[in-house]
This record gives structure tokens, sequence and C-alpha cells, in this order.
């Protein structure tokens, strides 16, 4: 039927963030082996601990195999064709943001992430990390006041390595998969979070990732650990420009929490997702893990993931402390011929620990969006709970959409409950809604934003507005 | 016979309509003229045509018009997409509404009769002006304010998305509403505050047409002309004493007509 083929049509929007910047960086040769690695640590000034660290890990990576199980089919990546560092060329040491590189502000601004002092966002801490390394982390002084530390976790490697010595690869040790051994071997920057005990973080702390190069991967590493009674809500954008090839992104993000802490962390993905053809686009292959170490501590994630042409992504809870809470909210939408395998994992370990899902996908195009996620209920997790509500949302009739819940309990005393639904954009109801003077268009972004709701409930308010216009500019189109 | 001597222009003219949906023919060259304050019942068997018409008229998709006009205000809409048809004051109460998850009604509401209103070049109401619209409304059809804040049509009895439908013909304020068995489902109390509706909001400028089953509704609201469908067409019209007969005969009585054209 004719509307079939224009709801097709309605999910193309040109891609906004897709700009290069034309900056002259420093570039490092394309390969990877210990040479490369002790390279970027020199670069880096590290200490010996985490150069050994990232030896441990290239070793270990080496004797890994690229995981399949996701069956997420694209070209096999050549991890010797990639550059594992390159920054932009900028003054040996910045003091201010008056020295960064005006080319690199203007960027920012482009992005709406504003970082001079006039015309910075007024109520959220931001770290701009470009390429491989962070630009500039605005509110430190402010942060400070309350002992908050929110930099660049290179620097944090320099003034804080105790810090990073004792929780660096303890959620996701490099061991833990393929592309979480590849972070820890080579990973070059991204956010370092401490609030100290009985804080709540004044403001909200936010990272912007931006790929600008386009045959240097993106690695980033990020650590947030909540000290007892604090709390924090973290978030996080991510874009890049367009490119014919593409781009890997293998990020790892760790979270602890101890008692009585709680973390909020939010995404806004919208990494460059190919063209419709489904060339060029990022691959991203995230591993997020956070530590609910202590008693009723809490971790929650919300992700908006629109972007990238791959996305294999967990952001994951481990419940270890008693009455401990996990949640995850996600909304996937994939369009053309991107792929999203998503979901999470509640791993309950510690007694009464309680853990929420709700995810919602929506696939057009000819696009493939899974669910995939495991709730696990160990021996010791008496009276443990899990709610999970995994929704899909089809557009058109060439979208897939697929819900893999895994769900293992040894433990009788708990309960787990699982509900699934699938839906389709129908005929009727976009009819019905414009036959009350609502354009085609619109209706399909209500409709979707409506399908969205719980999750978006969840996100940050300012958040929330801009991934509802997220999401309704890329179903927004040529109709007719 | 209703076309001649007539003050105005007619609101809606249906020119010897005829539509198919995947090929197979529905309507086979309907013709009617709506003219300001009157009232048009169409009756007849299920599958005879009558809820295609009025999708027809507000442009669904799924039809297509294999000959014939529909003009509004003189102006043929045959091309027109249905929300364009809607902006311009053609309002179609449906049947069975359809249910949005997630939308809330009174969004939904909001952005329809913004929708509208721009249209008429009227200032387009904020979350505080329409809320003050809607109470007014909402009398109308004597619906609670908290409707508002479900998701459209979600979870609503038959008769609450009824009035629904009514609500949002009183926001709207069409120059031609076509109600598709709005009194279908309805228990009498429903079925009085519904026509009450439907006659507080009509007057001297509006065409209504309904599509009804039963005489009930037509107690309520008298109209001028009662058409009765079979197969695609018209093959009756009357005044509204012809519904009386309609109810006492049967469609049986009806199938005569047929064989004599």
């Amino acid at each position: 039927m004719v509307k079939e083929n224009l709801v097709k049509d309605v999910v193309k929007e040109p891609y906004k963030y897709g700009f290069v910047t034309d900056i002259e960086t420093e570039k490092i040769e394309k390969g990877l082996n210990e040479d490369i690695i002790r390279l970027i640590s020199q670069k880096k000034e590290e200490p010996k601990f985490l150069l050994d660290f990232r030896l441990k890990a290239f070793k270990k990576w080496q004797k890994m195999k690229e995981p399949d199980w996701a069956g997420l089919g694209y070209e096999k990546i050549d991890y010797q064709d990639i550059i594992y560092y390159s920054a932009p060329k900028q003054k040996e040491k910045i003091s201010s943001l008056d020295e960064v590189d005006p080319k690199l502000l203007e960027t920012f601004d482009k992005l709406g992430i504003p970082l001079t002092e006039q015309k910075k966002l007024t109520n959220v801490a931001v770290d701009a990390v470009f390429d491989s390394v962070s630009i500039a982390t605005t509110f430190r002084e402010e942060l400070a006041e309350h002992g908050v530390i929110f930099c660049s976790i290179s620097e944090a490697v320099k003034n804080h390595a105790d810090l990073i010595e004792k929780y660096l690869g303890t959620v996701v040790p490099a061991s833990d998969n393929y592309f979480a051994a590849l972070n820890s071997a080579v990973f070059s920057d991204g956010s370092f979070v401490y609030i100290p005990k009985g804080v709540t973080c004044p403001m909200d702390l936010s990272s912007y990732f931006r790929i600008n190069s386009g045959d240097s991967g993106q690695f980033e590493r990020t650590l947030i650990i909540a000290e007892e009674s604090s709390s924090v809500s973290y978030l996080e954008g991510c874009t890049a420009p367009m490119f014919d090839t593409n781009t890997l992104h293998a990020a790892v993000v760790e979270l602890i929490a101890l008692d009585d802490a709680s973390i909020k962390y939010s995404t806004v993905q919208n990494w460059y997702a190919g063209d419709e053809k489904g060339i060029g686009g990022i691959f991203n292959f995230v591993t997020k893990r956070g530590k609910c170490l202590g008693k009723r501590s809490k971790i929650s994630w919300s992700q908006v993931e629109t972007g990238s042409a791959i996305t294999w992504k967990y952001p994951s809870c481990l419940l270890l402390g008693e009455e401990s809470v996990g949640e995850f909210y996600s909304v996937a939408l994939t369009n053309n011929l991107q792929q999203a395998d998503t979901g999470t994992k509640m791993i309950h370990i510690g007694p009464k620990t309680k853990s929420t899902i709700v995810s919602k996908g929506i696939s057009a195009g000819n696009s493939k969006n899974s669910y995939r996620g495991l709730v696990k209920i160990g021996t010791k997790a008496t009276g443990s709970r899990n709610y999970s509500q995994c929704d899909s949302m089809l557009i058109g009739d060439q979208a897939s959409a697929n819900t893999f819940p895994y769900i293992k309990s040894q433990q009788p005393n708990s309960e787990i409950e699982h509900e699934a639904s699938t839906c389709r954009i129908s005929e009727d109801q976009l009819f019905y809604l414009q036959s009350r003077g609502i354009e085609f268009e619109e209706a399909v972004s209500m409709m979707v934003s409506g399908f969205c709701r719980d999750v978006f409930n969840q996100l940050p308010m300012e958040f929330a507005a801009e991934a509802d216009k997220l999401l309704a500019l890329k179903l927004e189109g040529s109709v007719g | 016979m209703q076309s001649q001597m007539k003050e105005s222009d007619p609101i809606l003219e249906v020119e010897n309509l005829s539509a198919s949906t995947d090929n197979l023919p529905i309507l086979k060259g309907v013709s009617l003229a709506v003219y300001p304050g009157e009232i048009h019942a169409i009756m007849g068997r299920n599958g005879c045509g009558k809820s295609t018409l009025s999708k027809i008229i507000a442009g669904h998709p799924s039809y297509n018009i294999t000959n014939g006009d529909i003009k509004f205000l003189g102006e043929n809409i045959n091309s027109l997409e249905p929300e364009e048809r809607a902006q311009s004051g053609i309002f179609l109460g449906f049947q069975y509404p359809i249910e949005i998850p997630g939308v809330s009604n009174l969004e939904f509401l909001r952005v329809s009769t913004n929708a509208r209103r721009k249209f008429l070049n009227k200032e387009e109401l904020d979350t505080f002006d329409f809320e003050e619209l809607v109470k007014e409304k909402l009398e109308i059809v004597k619906m609670d304010h908290a409707f508002l804040s479900r998701s459209v049509n979600q979870g609503f009895s038959g008769g609450e998305k009824k009035r629904n439908e009514i609500l949002q013909m009183a926001l709207l304020e069409p120059k031609i509403a076509i109600l598709d068995e709005t009194d279908s489902g309805l228990d009498i109390d429903a079925l009085r505050i519904v026509a009450s509706g439907i006659k507080k909001i009509s007057n001297s400028q509006t065409g209504i047409i309904l599509i009804t089953h039963y005489q009930r509704l037509l107690d309520e609201i008298k109209p001028n002309y009662v058409h009765v469908m079979s197969d695609g067409q018209i093959i009756k019209t009357g005044e509204s004493d012809l519904a009386l007969e309609l109810e006492k005969k049967g469609y049986e009585w009806t199938d005569n007509f047929i064989k004599e054209t």
C-alpha cells in the first residue's frame, strides 16, 4: 500500500554532525603490537603499573577470538589497519580554556556543547573528548569545592594514581571479552569521576565523545566511583563525521557504588550510522558495567541508541551489596542497514537485590534490532527480584526485531518477571492521527515517542527533550 | 432532488464516486450533496459501502478512487492527504476509534486542535490555554478530566471511545462531520449524551452525515434526508420518515428497489 512505502521514506534524515574538523593531528603509525602500546603509554607519561596492565591485556587479547554469537554481519576488522592514537596538536600544557585551539572549541560549539566560560552550559559540567584526548573539562573548581573529582582519565592517572590502581579493571577485567581486552591494552582517554563520601554531586556531569579522524579508532575508558552515601548523575553523548569507511569504537565504562551510593548513567549515542546502503558508520563495541558493591547501592543505566552501523552493547549491573538495585532503561532505534544487539546483564549476587529492565527497540528500513539480556540470580541472592519488559516496534515490513532473554535462577526464593511485546505502527493508527489534522511525519514521531515514554521518563530532563528531538529528527524525512 | 433551489453552495458534494480496494470495487457511482445546516442519514446493510464512503471522504489511503469526484466547499479534494482534509474542516467520527498506546489523549487533542487552528489562521494554543478550552468542551460530552491523562482511547470502554470522538469534533469545529455508527455500542444514557453533543456542535453553517443502523439515534437527531445504500450505491433517498419505514420493513424491503433499477 502507498503509505507503507511512505513509512519507509519517513525514517530518513541527513546526519547533522557529519562534518570533519580540519585540524593538525598527531597520529602514530597504524598497527597494533607491544611497541605501539609502549608508545601510547609513554606519550601519556604513565606509571609502570598501567603499562603492565596494558601489556597484560594485550597478551590476553592476542589469545582471544572476536565474538560472533550476536550474529552481526560485518566485514572483518583488520586490527593492524587502525591508528590507535590520534590527538589534535596542541601546546604541551594547557592551563586554561583560552589556550585550547579555537577550532576545537568551534567544533564543540557546532555540536551544541559550548565549552568557553561565557557560553558553557550552566548546570552541567562537561568533559570534551576529541579522538584520543580530553580537550577540556568545565566547572572543575566548583566541583572541587565539594571534593568531587571530574577530569580526564589520563589526568587521573597522574594525579590520583592510587584510585586508578585500586579500581581500574575491577569491574570489567581485561580478560572479560575481546573488545574489553583490546580497550584495556590501548585505551587513550575518557572521563574519571570520584564522588567523596556523603556528597551529592551539585550538578550533572557529562562527557562528550567526538570521533574526528577517519582511520583511527576510539578507545575511551571511563571510571566512576561513588563513595558511601554519595550520588551522581552522569550523561554521555557521542557523534562522528561521515566517512565511507568504518571506524572502530571500543569503549569500557566501569562504575562502582559503595554503601548507599547511587550512580545514574545516561547515554545518547548518535555515532554516524552509515548511509542508506550501509556504507560507512561506526562499529560500536562497548562494555559497560557497574558494580553495586555496597549495601543499598544503586546503579541505573539509561540509554538512547540511535547511531552506529553496529551496536554491541550490554550495560550491566553486578548486584553484590545487600538490597542493592540495578536498572536498565533503553531505547534503540535502527534504520536502513543498521544492526543493534543491545541489552543488559543483571547479576544478582547479594540477598534482597532488585533489578528492573525496560527495553524499547524500534526497527525501520532493513535494519536488525535485537534485545539480548541475562538475568541471573545466584545461590545467595535470597529474596531477590527482577522485572523485565522488552517491547519492539516495527516500522515498514523489511525490518526485524528479536528478543533473546536469558534467565538463570539458582535461588528458589526469588522472583523473576519477563514481559515482551512486538507491535507495528499500523496504517489505521496513522490514518486516525492524520484524520485529526496531524501531519504524517508528526504522527509517526508521536507514536514512536509514545512508545518510548517509559524510558524517556528516566532520562535527566534536558536529555529527555534532546532524545525526543533526536528520534523525531531520525524519523523526519521526505514524505511523498 | 435535493440540489434544486438551494440558497447557498453545498459544503460537500460527492459526484458519481466509484472506488476500490485491492482491485475490488466497493463504491459504484455514489452521488450526494450536503448543504449548510443539513443532516443526512445513510443506512444500509453491513458491507454495503457506508463505512467505505466515509473513509474515502476522509482520505483513507487503502482505497483508490476509480471514477468521480469529491468536492469540499467547491474544491476537488480527491488528491488531498487526510490531514489536509481534516485541517480544512472534514471530520470523520470512527466506528471503531483507534487505540494509540503511549500518546496522551490531552497532547493528541492539543496537537490536533492546533493543526486545525493553524489552518484557520487562529493562534495556536499553549498547554494552559488549551486546558481551558478542553475543560469547556468536556462538559458537552460529560467526560471526566481524567480521560485526558490517559493514552488515546487505550482501555476506554466503547461508550468512552465514542464520547472521545465527539469531544474531538467539538474541539475541531468541522464544516462537515461524518459520524460512522457513532451510536453503536452505546447505552441509552450515553446515546443521549452523544446526540445532544452532536446537536450542540452543529449549527446552520455545518453539515452532518450520520451513518447508522438504528432509528433511535435519528429519534434524537432528526435528519433532513435519509439515504439507503446497497452494494456500493445509494438506491433510495427520502426524508426522515424513510428511516421509520425502513425500521418497520427491514432491508429486504429495499432489495426491491435494486430490482427496479
